[in-house]
């Protein structure tokens, strides 16, 4: 590109002015990748929730119990290939800010249900022969730096107000980027037979695979109407669903990233717009001289908007940059936002609104600078 | 008007060329009823006071503007009628330009000034730098290459604008008061180099000038006074 020395020259002849605006565009497409990694925390886990997997909870309310007896019943409707239930264990590892979920469950119904759980198979089975036995997501173990035979002490202010203690036998990973490595996994048998006798038999939820995800919804209704008008009645729904409606009790998150973000390349726009309308006011008369010398109109057209375009993927290539390494780093509220990560599809767009911003920016003075007429041009030096 | 018409067909011919300006509802008459021809190889001085058309005609003859009426033939090419596309490419094969105020791109040190006309060539990056230290060469300026307009006189701006008027071999040079902004001294050497081009290297100019002392050195003066031609002085 025989031009591309005049085009930087032009970008870089007022530093600081350049610099300012590089710094705004930097600024926004910085809050641009960590509020996309926000939202990805928050709603990421509908796109990767299982689609042949139904959650079964309370009619009421997640808080409200199960019978554990509920899983014989369920395995019985037609159309169900698989059942396996958590309970929300609630409990917390020395500090309350060291939040992270923590469940029991049986691990010979739990890790095929899930399969985007990776467990050496060495350690399900250290896991299968050991009751006091958990394992933890790689998130957390690196967190707080555990191994392998590691006793960890969890005290539960909801079951039994005391300290439980579990022997570490397995870390997991995840199959996919932004699977949850965060919850640990302790066994529902040692559970069940340490909580007060009261509170035995119960669980929190379920989750059920269904044979055809098609017709999910079909066994959803035959899994409710199983339970109508007995003491625990049930609501089925999709894992996505389930999820969503996790998100949504945050408020409408897309929509407030989406106006924080709009309000923001608003002002962008603004910055840049001025900075370009001002780069080419103050170059008329070179751009006179350009014309006289034989660059046709389409050429000063392009070097104007090519100008804006590196000005705004400057910028936005940056800000991005730096919003992925902030969130390469992982949750950084330590437990609150497990599945904090920038997307490569929020990237991708991220890049796209860098190379409008630059079209949109430019565009203007660049139509300016190419009906410059030529002569008059050459009058205003 | 009868003049002395120069030997052979000329390079430059221009008859009947009117040109007014809208400004509002008001016609500003520039050029009336002009003709002028130039020969090749001619250095041809137009002088005028302020105000007097020297810049429009000098513009009609570079292909920057169109007159209102009449015909503007350079090379045996009509060049009234071209669109802004065709002038542009016309302009770029045809004509080097030298201004009053050097106009160098003040982000490019001198040799990528003198670059700027090349890069509507198809001459590679090695072909354009041989042209353009071929141009500096012949405007002296061959140990300022990498100097920035900003830290050159104004004598050398202007000679590096000169180098950048020429590196293209142009069919005609059009220089709008190349002298106007600088002293005697460094005047006098932009007019020498102006000589010598023309004289050495066959170059035909043009040159408006309101300067006797500038006018003194071409080889024919035109004179413009309220868009007509008054006089023609041959040396
Ligand atoms: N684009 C234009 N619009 C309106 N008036 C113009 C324009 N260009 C030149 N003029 C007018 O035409 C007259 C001659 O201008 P010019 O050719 O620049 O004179 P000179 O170069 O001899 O000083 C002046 O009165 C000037 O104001
Ligand atoms: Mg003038």
């Amino acid at each position: 590109m025989k031009f591309a020395h005049l085009i930087w020259g032009n970008l870089t002849r007022k530093k600081l002015r350049t610099t300012l605006t590089l710094l705004s565009i930097l600024v926004a497409f910085v809050l641009y990748g960590i509020l996309c990694a926000v939202k990805q925390a928050l709603i990421g886990g509908v796109e990767l929730a299982g689609a042949d997997r139904l959650v079964v909870r309370h009619k009421v309310s997640i808080i409200q119990l199960l019978p554990e007896s509920y899983q014989a019943r369920m395995e019985k409707i037609p159309g169900v290939a698989a059942v396996a239930h958590q309970t929300w264990f609630g409990g917390v590892y020395q500090d309350p800010k060291n939040f992270f979920m923590q469940s029991p469950v049986v691990p010979e119904d739990f890790m095929p249900m899930f399969p985007e759980f990776l467990l050496p198979p060495d350690q399900l089975k250290a896991w299968q022969q050991t009751r006091t036995g958990a394992i933890v997501g790689r998130n957390t173990a690196d967190r707080f730096k555990w191994k392998l035979g590691d006793k960890i002490p969890i005290m539960s202010p909801i079951w039994g107000q005391r300290n439980w203690e579990f022997d570490l036998v397995g870390i997991y990973d995840g199959a996919k980027k932004g699977t949850d490595t965060t919850p640990m996994f302790f066994r529902f048998d040692f559970f069940n037979e340490s909580r007060s006798e009261r509170a035995r038999g119960y669980v929190g939820w379920y989750a059920i695979r269904v044979k055809d995800p098609a017709a999910a919804a079909e066994v959803a209704k035959r899994v409710d109407a199983e339970f109508e008008n007995s003491p625990a009645e049930t609501r089925t729904e999709p894992e996505g669903a389930f999820v969503q409606g996790f998100a949504n009790q945050m408020g409408n998150i897309a929509l407030i990233v989406a106006s924080i973000l709009a309000a923001v390349f608003f002002t962008i726009l603004l910055v840049t717009g001025s900075t370009m309308s001002q780069a080419v006011r103050e170059r008329i008369g070179e751009l006179g001289v350009l014309k006289a010398i034989g660059f046709t109109n389409g050429q000063l057209l392009g070097f104007v908007l090519a100008e804006s375009c590196l000005l705004a993927l400057l910028g936005g290539g940056l800000g991005l940059g730096l919003a992925w390494l902030f969130a390469a780093r992982g949750d950084p509220t330590g437990g609150m936002l497990p599945l904090f990560h920038l997307s490569t599809g929020d990237l991708v767009t991220g890049v796209a609104i860098a190379l409008a911003l630059g079209l949109l920016t430019g565009i203007f003075p660049a139509l300016t600078a190419m009906r410059l007429r030529v002569a008059d041009a050459l009058r205003r030096m | 008007m009868s003049q002395p018409q120069p030997i052979g067909s000329p390079l430059v011919h221009i008859a009947g060329v009117e040109k007014y300006f809208q400004r509002g509802a008001e016609k500003i008459h520039v050029l009336a009823e002009l003709n002028l021809a130039v020969a090749p190889g001619e250095f041809l001085a137009l002088m005028g006071p302020s105000g007097s058309g020297k810049s429009t005609l000098l513009n009609l003859i570079g292909g920057l503007d169109r007159p209102t009426k009449g015909t503007v033939t350079v090379a045996g090419e009509r060049i009234d009628q071209l669109s802004d596309r065709q002038l542009a490419d016309w302009r770029a094969r045809h004509i080097g330009f030298v201004f009053q105020l050097y106009n160098l791109m003040p982000v490019l040190n001198a040799e990528r000034n003198v670059e700027l006309p090349l890069l509507l060539t198809h001459l590679n990056a090695a072909q354009r730098a041989q042209h353009v230290a071929a141009a500096l060469a012949l405007v002296g300026l061959s140990h300022r290459a990498k100097h920035f307009p900003r830290t050159l006189s104004g004598g050398e701006q202007q000679r590096v604008g000169i180098a950048r008027g020429i590196v293209t071999d142009p069919t005609l040079l059009l220089c709008d008061e190349p002298t106007g902004d600088l002293d005697r001294k460094a005047g006098d050497e932009i007019l020498d180099l102006l000589c010598a081009l023309n004289r050495e290297h066959g170059k035909t100019i043009v040159m408006v000038t309101h300067d006797p002392h500038a006018s003194a050195r071409a080889s024919r003066t035109v004179h413009l006074f309220k868009g007509q031609i008054t006089n023609e002085a041959v040396k």
